[in-house]
């Protein structure tokens, strides 16, 4: 079944038709080129999908995107602003809170959210706020220091 | 992984969305969170050919306390619950039970009363309710409403008392008495996992003898289990350790565990004896005064 939705990404408002049975991330990635969001486990664990809808972290191959509609959406692409990185991507930069990369747009949109119920999370507030995101390379380590970096610069 | 195919319906209002399941009949489902029909249609074990979506349904998302009840709106999402003052004080057993529940990303769109519609006797809050004695209520075509007792809602695995042209729309939980506590333990082979077990308790004391009490079982038979026999053993003493042990020795007993990669019937029923004697005492030091 074909359906019409109206929703904003990164501020970019659009109006696409399409099937019903599309699903959040395949859409971001697909239709709209915003590849930044990935797709891990297709099975709501791994939370590489990870993304911000009305305000809250959600993982987006969990939804359809007809879900989405009349929805604000931000992306890991959105988070960098007139040319500066936002504080948690400069604290994955200068931790080294990532290695492949493929969980860290994930982590990031978490940890943002995260953030913003809770400025100074201690470490294991930290580590629980993640408990929905897997990184198979870095051991979480540096991903805890690159999160308390952005909390200490904010 | 890509679901059958299916049309969407968004309605704006409940009557409106009772009217489509009415209409529609047993191939619609209602999607709220969807944090448990998303992967399920993906793995095509469910491929519902109409979705009735009531997540704009705001009038369903209230925390509330109202003539002698704690009412929760069936959309109230987990994460509100989890975060929620009013239950962090009064009601620390639904905190217990909310911030286990997969998570937190999950929980920012799982809703209560999802947890509950869906009807799998994995899920954590059935045990819950169980413990605290809610009364489900449902709305269906011309307005009509009922409520159902816990203990009449669920009826076999994925199999509710809710018909397919009705909605849970709310939960009601008692008000607790002065003395009253509760507590929810859940063991899970990594975080995000369903329960191996889980055990809710609930106890309400008078003048240090325990009145009543209530515990309810997750994951351990095709329904959440109601340990009664484990009840009446609490009821009319003062919930020593020796009460204790043997009360949890009862649930054990009465759990229908099956084996699996969770672990051996024998190892689940370990389990339980172990969480039902931690979330009694619990329980009672949080119904004396404690935490």
């Amino acid at each position: 079944m074909s359906f019409t939705i109206n929703l904003t990404v990164n501020g970019v408002n659009y109006n696409d038709v399409i099937d019903t049975r599309v699903l959040l991330v395949d859409y971001l990635r697909e239709k709209l080129e915003l590849t930044g969001t990935h797709v891990g486990c297709d099975t709501s664990s791994c939370g590489s999908c990870t993304i911000h809808l009305d305000g809250k972290a959600m993982k987006s191959c969990t939804m359809f995107a007809v879900q989405a509609d009349g929805a604000d959406i931000t992306t890991i692409e959105g988070m960098c602003q007139n040319g500066e990185l936002h504080p948690l991507q400069e604290g994955f930069k200068e931790e080294h809170g990532l290695q492949c990369g493929f969980c860290t747009p994930g982590m990031i949109m978490t940890a943002a959210d995260l953030l913003k119920n809770n400025s100074k999370p201690s470490e294991e507030e930290i580590r629980c706020g993640l408990d929905g995101n897997f990184c198979r390379c870095t051991g979480y380590q540096n991903i805890v220091k690159a999160v308390q970096y952005a909390a200490d610069k904010s | 992984m890509i679901p059958g195919t299916f049309d969407y319906h968004s309605p704006d209002t409940l009557d409106e969305a009772i009217k489509l399941l009415n209409d529609l009949g047993e191939d619609a489902k209602v999607l709220a969170g969807g944090h448990s029909l998303l992967p399920m249609m993906k793995w095509r074990l469910a491929e519902p050919t109409h979705l009735v979506d009531i997540s704009r349904l705001s009038d369903l998302d209230y925390i509330k306390e109202e003539n002698g009840y704690l009412c929760l709106g069936a959309m109230v999402t987990e994460s509100a619950l989890e975060n929620s003052e009013l239950i962090a004080a009064k009601y620390p057993i639904l905190k217990d039970t909310s911030e286990v529940i997969a998570d937190p990303l999950v929980r920012n769109l799982a809703s209560v009363g999802g947890n509950i519609a869906h009807g799998d006797p994995a899920n954590d809050h059935p045990a819950t309710m169980l413990a605290l004695n809610a009364i489900v209520v449902v709305c269906g075509p011309n307005g009509s409403k009922r409520e159902i007792n816990i203990d009449d809602f669920f009826l076999g695995p994925l199999w509710t008392a809710l018909q397919d042209n009705e909605i849970l729309t709310e939960i009601k939980i008692p008000i607790p008495k002065q003395y009253s506590g509760g507590c929810y333990i859940k063991l899970e082979r990594k975080v995000g996992d369903y329960a191996i077990a889980a055990c809710a308790a609930t106890l309400d004391f008078e003048n240090g003898q325990c009145i009543s009490a209530g515990i309810g079982l997750t994951n351990v038979g095709p329904t959440p289990v109601r340990a009664s026999d484990s009840q009446n053993m609490l009821v009319g003493t003062d919930v020593s350790d020796e009460i204790i042990e043997k009360a949890s020795v009862l649930a054990s007993e009465t759990s229908q565990p099956v084996g699996d990669h969770r672990g051996s019937e024998e190892y689940k029923r370990g389990v339980v004896k172990t969480l039902t004697e931690r979330a009694i005492m619990k329980a009672k030091n949080r119904a004396l005064g404690g935490n």
